[in-house]
Formats: structure tokens, sequence, C-alpha cells
């Protein structure tokens, strides 16, 4: 499936506080958090953003908290995708779980600027950057990870394994 | 094998595991605090299996936003107990319980040699008794709750070596908060760290718990002790329930070992707005604050007070701060007025809460305002972590916290007591 949008681009160690502050937590309106997606980081996102947009930062992307809101409100936005340098491992886990697609990828990460056009193929992982006119391969996910990837997630994989062993 | 790779291999049925290597999980204990709570369940409900693998092993607490700060997190509240009132799992309610990561461990909830999952990155905490604690998000432990399995991926461990002697006013906050500033906030990432060391031998479980705490402030899964005499006492004290211990083995891989000699190491303290920015208490410079937090789960144990008691006890909290100091649980709580701690406290000036959350995450009790700088014992200094997207955190131990309180700027325990 091939994905089109612009880069929204940041640096490295953007937390999960700046993907979306805890102080908006208290609540489970997912629509209500939309508005505040990476709001301490940058306060024209939510604006801003298109659908089939992506995010795209260096290392250690979504470090912090494991507050599974984080990549839900990146999804519930409309964004395609993330393509970091790296992902912290407690998001890493938590968007494959819920089917936000992640790339892993520190060429196009970096070379990647603000409003740059994309086009991302995820069953291959090559990315584009229309922008620049250059392409990048991310890195494949290991044969596990991708059993629960093609099941949808989680959830699904799971309740899939459960019957099976009843 | 090292501590890691032995716990998850008696974990899987396996002899033994390699780092990388995908492998299922059974789990020892799972639990999720009340804001997590509603994506819990959620979760679990779509799973379509109707009870929790062993409602003993299931636990649920309310700490974030607790006492119910508002109608939204009284909701989430009710929600968390209703389910785990409905399952049979243990629970911990207001008045009853405290902050996970200071409860679990003190009910004697977590053991040595256990795989522990939680919905809150600070839940390798228990890592401190030698147990495989890492947080997760609401998903995985939701499955981890019906199942009693997880997926993990076998991290690579870090040693880290601590040599020499503990320095006056040096505690297990500055030796992580330094180990950070050192490897950087993705030093640790997909890894699991092992402390050792004879400094590691010295430090007493609260120093352990406060240093396991903040492996995730490194990008870690887990931060592991081995257990030694004060884990076994410690165990013996609270719940007192047998245990597997694993030690390393002397042929056992590690990815990188890094020693630290500490016996000129200063207290520390890490500048906004990331973990890692560390200085030497000595080099931060005239930096005035308006609040200091001294508690969490982080530093909210008993011996944690008592740090702070040495340096409020007798004296007044400057008059432009406004100082907060939360006990981690009920126990905590009335072990210090026991002590005489909290009268000290108070004779000091300073508020002192029921156990929650609340300003670690900008929540409520304590939030900042804009242009507002605090002083923190706990383990995030993001961008409006604590409340203003404009306002600042400095983390620190808690006698320099204190000290801080009484200087009305950030400063050494030395500069108040001599």
């Amino acid at each position: 499936m091939k994905l089109k949008g612009r880069a929204h681009k940041y640096g490295a160690d953007v937390n999960t506080d700046l993907i979306i502050p805890a102080r908006y937590l208290h609540t489970d309106d997912r629509t209500g958090w939309v508005a505040h997606c990476m709001e301490d980081i940058d306060s024209e996102f939510a604006e801003r953003m298109k659908k089939g947009d992506f995010i795209v930062a260096t290392t250690n992307f979504g470090c912090g908290s494991s507050r599974e809101q984080a990549p839900i409100v990146i999804k519930a936005s409309g964004v395609s995708g993330v393509i970091a340098s790296s992902f912290a491992r407690i998001f890493f886990r938590n968007a494959i779980n819920i089917g936000l697609p992640i790339l892993e990828s520190p060429e196009a990460a970096e070379a990647t600027r603000m409003g740059d056009e994309l086009e991302v193929d995820l069953s291959t992982g090559e990315i584009r950057n229309l922008s620049l006119n250059k392409t990048y391969h991310a890195q494949p996910f290991p044969d596990f990870m991708r059993g629960i990837i093609e099941k949808g997630g989680l959830i699904a994989y799971t309740r899939e394994r459960h019957k099976a062993n009843r | 094998m090292n501590i890691a790779e032995k716990i998850l291999a008696a974990h899987c049925g396996k002899k033994s595991v390699e780092p990388g290597e995908f492998v299922n999980v059974s789990v020892d204990l799972a639990f999720a605090q009340e804001g997590m709570t509603p994506l819990v369940v959620e979760a679990f409900r779509q799973l379509e299996i109707d009870r929790v693998f062993d409602p003993r092993k299931v636990v649920f607490m309310a700490d974030h936003s607790c006492p119910n700060k508002d109608i939204p997190s009284a909701e989430q509240a009710k929600l968390q107990r209703e389910f785990a009132r409905e399952q049979g799992a243990v629970y911990y309610d207001v008045g009853r319980g405290g902050i996970e990561h200071v409860l679990i461990p003190e009910e004697g909830l977590a053991l040595p040699g256990q795989v522990i999952v939680g919905a809150d990155s600070h839940t390798c905490t228990s890592g401190a008794l030698g147990a495989f604690a890492t947080g997760m998000g609401a998903t995985d432990i939701a499955v981890a709750m019906a199942t009693g399995q997880v997926w993990m991926r076998v991290p690579p461990t870090l040693k880290f070596v601590y040599h020499g002697k503990l320095p006056k006013w040096v505690s297990g906050k500055d030796l992580i908060l330094y180990t950070i500033g050192d490897i950087g906030v993705d030093g640790a990432r997909y890894s699991a760290m092992e402390f050792a060391g004879e400094a590691m031998s010295e430090l007493d479980m609260d120093g352990r718990f406060t240093m396991a705490n903040m492996a995730i402030e490194a990008g870690a899964k887990v931060g592991l002790f081995q257990v030694d005499e004060k884990t076994r006492k410690y165990i013996a004290d609270h719940g007192n329930r047998p245990f597997t211990a694993y030690a390393p083995d002397k042929d056992a891989r590690y990815e990188n070992v890094i020693e630290y000699d500490i016996e000129t190491l200063e207290p520390q303290v890490a500048l906004p707005s990331i973990p890692s920015n560390v200085k030497p208490v000595s080099r931060v410079g005239d930096v005035r604050v308006d609040q200091v937090v001294i508690g969490m789960c982080t530093n909210g144990r008993l011996d944690d007070l008592r740090a702070a008691a040495q340096l409020l006890k007798g004296r007044k909290v400057h008059k432009d701060v406004r100082c907060i100091i939360i006990p981690g649980t009920q126990r905590v709580y009335l072990d210090a007025l026991q002590e005489g701690l909290v009268e000290a406290f108070i004779r000091a000036g300073a508020a002192v809460s029921t156990p929650t959350c609340g300003p670690c995450a900008g929540l409520h009790m304590g939030v900042l305002a804009a242009g507002e700088r605090a002083v923190s014992t706990s383990n995030r200094n993001f961008v409006g972590r604590m409340g203003s997207p404009k306002s600042e955190v400095y983390l620190a131990s808690p006698a320099v916290a204190a000290a801080s309180a009484v200087l009305g700027r950030i400063g050494s325990p030395g500069e108040v007591v001599s």
C-alpha cells in the first residue's frame, strides 16, 4: 500500500509528553486528544496537519512514558506513519500493537525537511522523498513482529491464538 | 547467562535465551494505575476473554489523579474500581495504598526472579529486587492480564559497575542521574541495565529502587540488581514469600561494561528539559526556585523522607518557595509520622500530601504556572511535565531538593548543614 503526504519534521528524543501531555489524559476522549497532539513541541501541528501526512524525527522517538495514547493520538490525527532514525522501545511496541505504521530509517529521517512530500510503500519499506528526489529503505520488521502487524495488531493476534488453544 | 537472560529463560521454559530472540514469557504480576486502566479494560473486552488469568496476580491502584481531582478522573477511578471488583483482582483505593512503584514492592507483591509488567513506564522500579520488571502500553497489559503471557525480545545487557564508597550526601538518585548524564536518554535503549560494584552493595534498598526506577530514563527495558542480604531482609520484612534468586554466571555476556569511580562524586542535578542534562550541584549556578517537590515513585520512600528531614528539621522553607512533600504510600506516611518527620516538615512550612503522582506529571497537587521553576525528586523534566510548557523542572535527590527549599535556590546540602 502506497501512502502519500507531507512531512512534519522534528529532532531527537521527542518524548510522549510532547506527543500528548499528561494533563489531557484524565479523559478517555480520543477526538479531544487530537487537538493537543504534539502541542508542546509544535503548537501549529493540529492546524497544519492534513490527513495522510507523516511525522519524521531523528533518534529515540516516543521516549518517556508508556502511554498508549501517544501512538493512538498520532493515528487518530490522520498521520499515515512515523519515520524515525530510531524509536524508544515502549512506543515501538505500542505502535505495533495498535497498528500505527512506523519505519526506521536514519538516512530518510535525517535528510527529510519540514514540508517535504513523501511517498511510502509499507509492504516494501520504501520511502521516497519526492521533494528531494531520493529513495530510502526502512529496516524490515523481524518475522515475529510482522506476524502481529499482519493480523492487524496484538488484540486480533491474541484473540486468534487464544481461540486456537481452546 | 546474565540476570535478565536467566529470568526470561526460566519464564519461557527454555534452558537458555539469546539477545534478540523473541519469546513468550509467563507473567508473575500485571498491574495498572487508574489513568491507564480505561484503555486496558477496553483492550481486555476486545480480547473476548472473560476472566483475568489469575486474580491474585492482577493488581490495580488509584494513584495518578487520585484522590480524584475532577469529574473525568473520578470516572476513570470508578471504572477501575468496578473492573477490579468484577475480576476479584487485588485493588488499592485511596487511603489504602499509594504510588504504584512504591506500593508493589512494599506490599510484597514483587519478588526476585519474577517477570512483572505494568501499564506505566516506571514499572522497572522493582528491578531493585532482581525482578524483570518492565513497563508496557495498555494493550500489552490487557493481554498479560487475560492470558498470563507477554511477548518479549530478549534484550542485550549493559553492566554498570560503581566503584568506591558513597560520598556524603550522594544517594542512588545522584548515581543514576550521573549515569544518564553520561550515556544519554537512549544510552540503554532496548537493553537491560545491570547495576553492580561495591557502591551498589553499600546502597540500601530505597536507593536501589530509585536507581532502577530511572532505568527507563536511559531507554532501558529493565534495571536489575543482584539479590544480596539487603534484598533478602527486605523480602523478609515485606510479605516474606519464597522466591528464586538469579545471579549472573562468571562468563555472562554483556554488550558493554561501564565502570565509574564515585569516590569524588558530588550530588547531581538534571537541568531542563531532559534527564540527561546533568551537572554537579556546584556547577548549576544561581537558580531561584518557586516550588520544591519531594516524593514520587522515584524518591517517596522512608529513607528519602529521612534525608529531607535532615535538612528541614529545625529550619524554615524559604519565604519564596512552596515545598510539597508526598510520601509514596500510606505505610511510608505513617512511618514518617511516627518518626516525627511529618511534624518536622509541617513546622518547616512544607505542605505534606496524601500519596499521589499528581505534580510529577502536571496532573494536580502542585502544577506550575508559566515562568515558574521547580526542583523535584521525580524522574522527568520534559517541557510541560509539571504544568505550563513555559515552566521548568530540575531533578535532584531529596537532600538537594530540601536544601534548595531552605536556600530558595538550587544548592547543596552542605550549604545548609555543616
